[in-house]
């Protein structure tokens, strides 16, 4: 089976081909629900009458098989399985019937990206009701069979029964009749009582894990194509650096190179960098041949940064009042000069990769005006967008093939792979696929924004918490727009000022600078929270035991008796009080929170936040042995992310490797920054957390309330770097400030 | 370029690359077995890891000069049904999430079995710290070995 070829088909047809050649029988995308490879899913275009299609995402054959769309991107937060098996649940289909496909970029599909932990809340409602439209028909389809009511009718196991007669049609049998009728008003089709779910709420396997488990091809990485040519990118490693020349021709004359050329790229620090391209016969020939490359770059205006730099200046804003004030209630500098017990701490925490280990990647085939994209994207039309925006493709001229991708983190939200694949396709006449390394990968992220936070906070004579002041010192980049240069804070550089403690402190100051840089950055899993919750309940903590208070008691009190706290102006989250005491109390009595005496060098931490819908607190217990080291022995984590959990497994899943990422991401990786260039290059240089600093105990508690169903792909995170330093002071006495925790001698004697 | 007979997943396999190219990309570019990933081409992730007559090696740092009459088992080759204890409780305990580092880790896991069939968690930790995993999926990974190491004791008393 060969790849569509985009010239020869109008654009319609060039859609429904590829949909159909890209991804099943080229790539193996297009596996069924069991994960069987054998079985992959190549129909040509179904006859009228042989399939039953009630809408995009829903197929079912005379065979009986229910093929389901995954329309998300999935990144490994279980989006492939988790929301087909919504459809499924009210479709009343056997999930061993079910095949799950892949859908590429499409409108037909709504919004498709997987950011946010908003996959789930968005589309949960609604594919309940696309699974209840279509067995509504199928129960319709089978009444007039029957020349009965539908009332008398019931689905069940992919099959309608007659209740009296004990009657059954199997699905296949039902399609010719069922794709005849209207489909109905989806607001109209009666939704199942959550109670009689059968699938939802489960242990479901990821539908994949066949396929990963014996290396199908399932990855962008993985992306094959006839004729396919490999490339790689050079880019400045100054960031906004240009270049000025490259050895071309010395590098076209290398074995297995096929071109070389230089990239103009635009200023935009996120999108199209200039650069030097190589394609070549293999990727090894391409890498081979990038050893002997030698390009001069205008390193432009950022090459004297450094960290140490960013590190003084810091320093000296820090001294200063902020550039912008985000909160003032009260006055804090009298509330201070008043209180019984004040203390005064500088937090940071350094610039971090996602690292997700499939590096960025992307195959792009350009082919008479139209482009083909196959894509591990979290945001496939934010890739579609910048192709049109930086080469002029048109947007119809565009077809996105999502892959999955091998980690996320934030990281695939960002589209610069995917225009790199694009500008470096439209100068080759075959498909091509771009592969970065890991040191491309390491230090051509858009990062994690650094951040400084200067903190003053008092307490009064009872221990109650009475002034808060937070002078924050981020990272912003240089943007013009309409004509003005402006400083845009990176994603998670912004505090707001409703951000916690905010709102519940009576004398409470927040301000903000910013550092300019050009360091590009971007949204990393639970952007913002997954440093301000370790910097908000670690200072927190100090309070609480500068004033004598039990850590768990003292946040109750800050948190009050109030249901709800409302948001500040029109834009302003309203905060569920109730839903936080709860969790809180929760992981407290589950987790036996000052029931127990350690001995020193064992301690527990409780930090809690609230984030992406999702309200979470967390107990941590650790061992600080007396060379220093760490051990996290059990975390208890108490959730309330609404009123479904969709998959048991899945859900679990997502909290384990939250818990294991914060704890990686509190211990290990760090980007220093010298003449303008990342330093760290691979993972011995940027060490992630490995299989024995993994904790041995996790415990997930989910908190069930009639609340809407939520997402669990980053709340979990938050909490847990704070739960964990917290229980180091409490084990050793010694306060963590610095990430990552490498900077703190925890040795004790 | 050069002409190198390889034995993969126990069939002889022609190639003609350059003698430095790593095997890792002889398996994924000339060979399409692209179960065996690319993570780091430094021997620091195990992503890439394959056997070489039962040894656990990192293919992204192995010339295929060096390979010679050596046994390489990938991924697709562990068990010719996608049936090995390690695969079967992958599945059964939902293992991975993204999955990128999962032949990896379940190729040092095969290697750990066939030494140590009934590892502790210990001496899990100690033979798998080679393998990233950055979805944090280590406590089932952990969990999955044991089960491995259960279905296979199971097998071996069925065949008895």
């Amino acid at each position: 089976m060969n790849a569509p070829d985009p010239a020869s088909a109008g654009r319609r047809n060039f859609l429904r081909s590829s949909a159909l050649a890209g991804g099943g029988l080229v790539l193996g995308f297009y596996l069924n629900g069991t994960g069987n490879a054998a079985e992959q899913v190549a129909k040509p275009a179904a006859a009228p009458g042989a399939e039953f299609k009630p809408n995009a995402f829903i197929r079912i054959g005379r065979d009986g098989i229910v093929t389901l769309v995954s329309k998300q991107p999935e990144i490994g937060q279980g989006i492939k399985t988790s929301l087909p098996a919504v459809i499924a649940e009210e479709l009343e289909v056997s999930w061993k019937d079910v095949r799950i496909v892949q859908g590429d970029l499409d409108p037909a599909y709504g919004r498709q990206s997987a950011g946010g932990s908003t996959s789930t809340p968005t589309n949960y409602e609604d594919f309940r009701r696309l699974g209840a439209t279509a067995k509504a028909m199928l129960v319709e389809a089978a009444a007039r069979a029957w020349k009965v009511p539908p009332g008398e009718c019931f689905a069940a196991d992919s099959a309608v029964h007659h209740r009296p007669s004990k009657r059954r049609l199997g699905y296949g049998q039902l399609v010719e009749a069922a794709a005849a009728l209207p489909v109905p008003d989806a607001k109209s089709v009666q939704v199942k009582d959550p109670k009689d779910f059968k699938l939802l709420g489960k242990r479901i396997g990821g539908v994949d894990n066949h396929a990963v488990v014996t290396g199908q091809p399932l990855f962008g990485v993985d992306t094959r194509l006839p004729g396919m040519l490999y490339a790689v990118y050079e880019k400045s490693p100054v960031f906004g650096g240009k270049v000025r020349r490259a050895n071309l021709e010395a590098i076209k004359a290398l074995p297995g190179v096929k071109d070389a050329f230089v990239i103009e790229g635009t200023a935009d620090l996120r999108g199209l960098l200039p650069g030097v391209a190589i394609v070549a016969e293999s990727t090894w020939a391409a890498w081979s041949a990038r050893k002997q490359m030698q390009v001069e770059w205008d390193e432009g205006r950022f090459a004297d940064h450094s960290w140490a730099g960013f590190v003084a200046e810091a320093q000296r804003l820090g001294k200063q009042p902020g550039a912008t004030t985000l909160r003032k209630d009260g006055d804090v500098n009298a509330a201070l000069a008043g209180a019984t017990r004040t203390v005064e701490a500088a937090y940071s925490y350094p610039f971090i990769s996602h690292a997700s280990i499939e590096p960025q990647n992307c195959t792009a085939w350009f082919k008479d005006g139209s482009l083909e994209l196959w894509a591990p994207t979290q945001n496939p039309a934010a890739g579609q967008e910048l192709v049109t925006a930086t080469l002029g493709i048109p947007k119809d001229r565009i077809v996105l093939h999502i892959t999955r991708s091998g980690g996320g983190f934030g990281r695939r939200l960002s589209a610069d792979y995917i225009v790199e694949a694009a500008a470096i396709a439209r100068k080759v006449a075959a498909p091509v696929k771009l592969t970065w390394t890991r040191e491309d990968d390491l230090r051509h992220d858009h990062f994690r924004a650094a951040g400084f936070h200067f903190l003053r906070g008092g307490t009064d004579a009872k221990g109650r918490l009475i002034a808060w002041h937070n002078h924050f010192v981020t990272f912003a980049n240089p943007i013009t727009r309409d004509g003005k240069s402006t400083l845009q804070p990176g994603s998670g550089g912004s505090l707001s000022g409703d951000e916690f403690p905010g709102r519940w402190v009576d004398n409470c100051l927040l301000e903000q600078s910013a550092i300019e840089c050009g360091v590009p950055m971007g949204p990393w899993r639970a952007p913002g929270s997954n440093v301000f919750a370790w910097v908000f309940h670690s200072f927190i903590d100090e309070l609480a035991h500068a004033a004598g208070r039990d850590p768990l008691e003292f946040r109750l009190e800050i948190l009050g008796d109030k249901a709800i706290m409302p948001g500040s102006g029109e834009r302003g989250t309203p905060y569920d009080v109730s839903r936080m005491r709860r969790v809180l109390l929760d992981v407290a009595e589950k987790s036996g929170w000052g029931k127990r005496k350690f001995p020193k060098g064992q301690g527990q931490g409780i930090a809690f936040h609230f984030s992406h819908r999702g309200y979470i607190a967390e107990v941590a217990e650790v061992t600080v042995a007396r060379d220093g080291s760490l051990k996290l022995d059990r975390v208890v984590v108490s959730t309330d992310i609404g009123a479904q959990i969709v998959n048991l497994s899945g859900a679990e899943n997502q909290v384990e490797g939250s818990i294991v990422d914060g704890l990686g991401t509190l211990m290990f990786p760090e980007l220093n920054i010298e003449r303008g260039r990342i330093v760290q290059g691979n993972f011995n240089e940027y060490p992630l957390i490995r299989i024995p600093d993994a904790p041995a105990r996790v415990e997930v508690h989910f908190v069930k309330t009639d609340y809407p169903v939520t997402g669990l792909g980053e709340p979990a995170f938050p909490p847990l770097a704070p739960a964990v330093c917290n229980a180091i002071f409490a084990a050793i006495g010694k306060r963590v400030r610095q990430l990552p925790l490498s900077r703190t001698d925890l040795r004790w004697s | 370029m050069s002409k190198y007979s390889l034995s993969i997943n126990g069939h002889s396999r022609g190639v003609d690359v350059a003698p430095d190219t790593p095997l890792l990309w002889v398996l994924r570019d000339t060979l399409e077995l692209v179960g065996t990933k690319f993570g780091c081409g430094a021997g620091h992730c195990g992503a890439c890891t394959v056997h070489l007559n039962g040894v656990p090696t990192r293919a992204c740092m192995t010339p295929v000069s060096t390979v010679g009459r050596k046994q390489v088992t990938t991924i697709e080759g562990l068990d010719s049904k996608g049936e090995h204890p390690l695969q079967r409780a992958w599945k059964e305990l939902d293992v991975p999430q993204c999955g990128y580092c999962q032949a990896g880790q379940i190729m040092t896991a095969a290697a750990l079995l066939k030494e140590n069939p009934r590892p502790s968690d210990e001496e899990i930790d100690g033979a798998m710290a080679g393998n990233l995993c950055r979805c944090g999926t280590y406590l089932r990974i952990r969990k999955g070995i044991h089960r491995a190491a259960e279905l296979a004791a199971t097998d071996k008393k069925g065949r008895k």
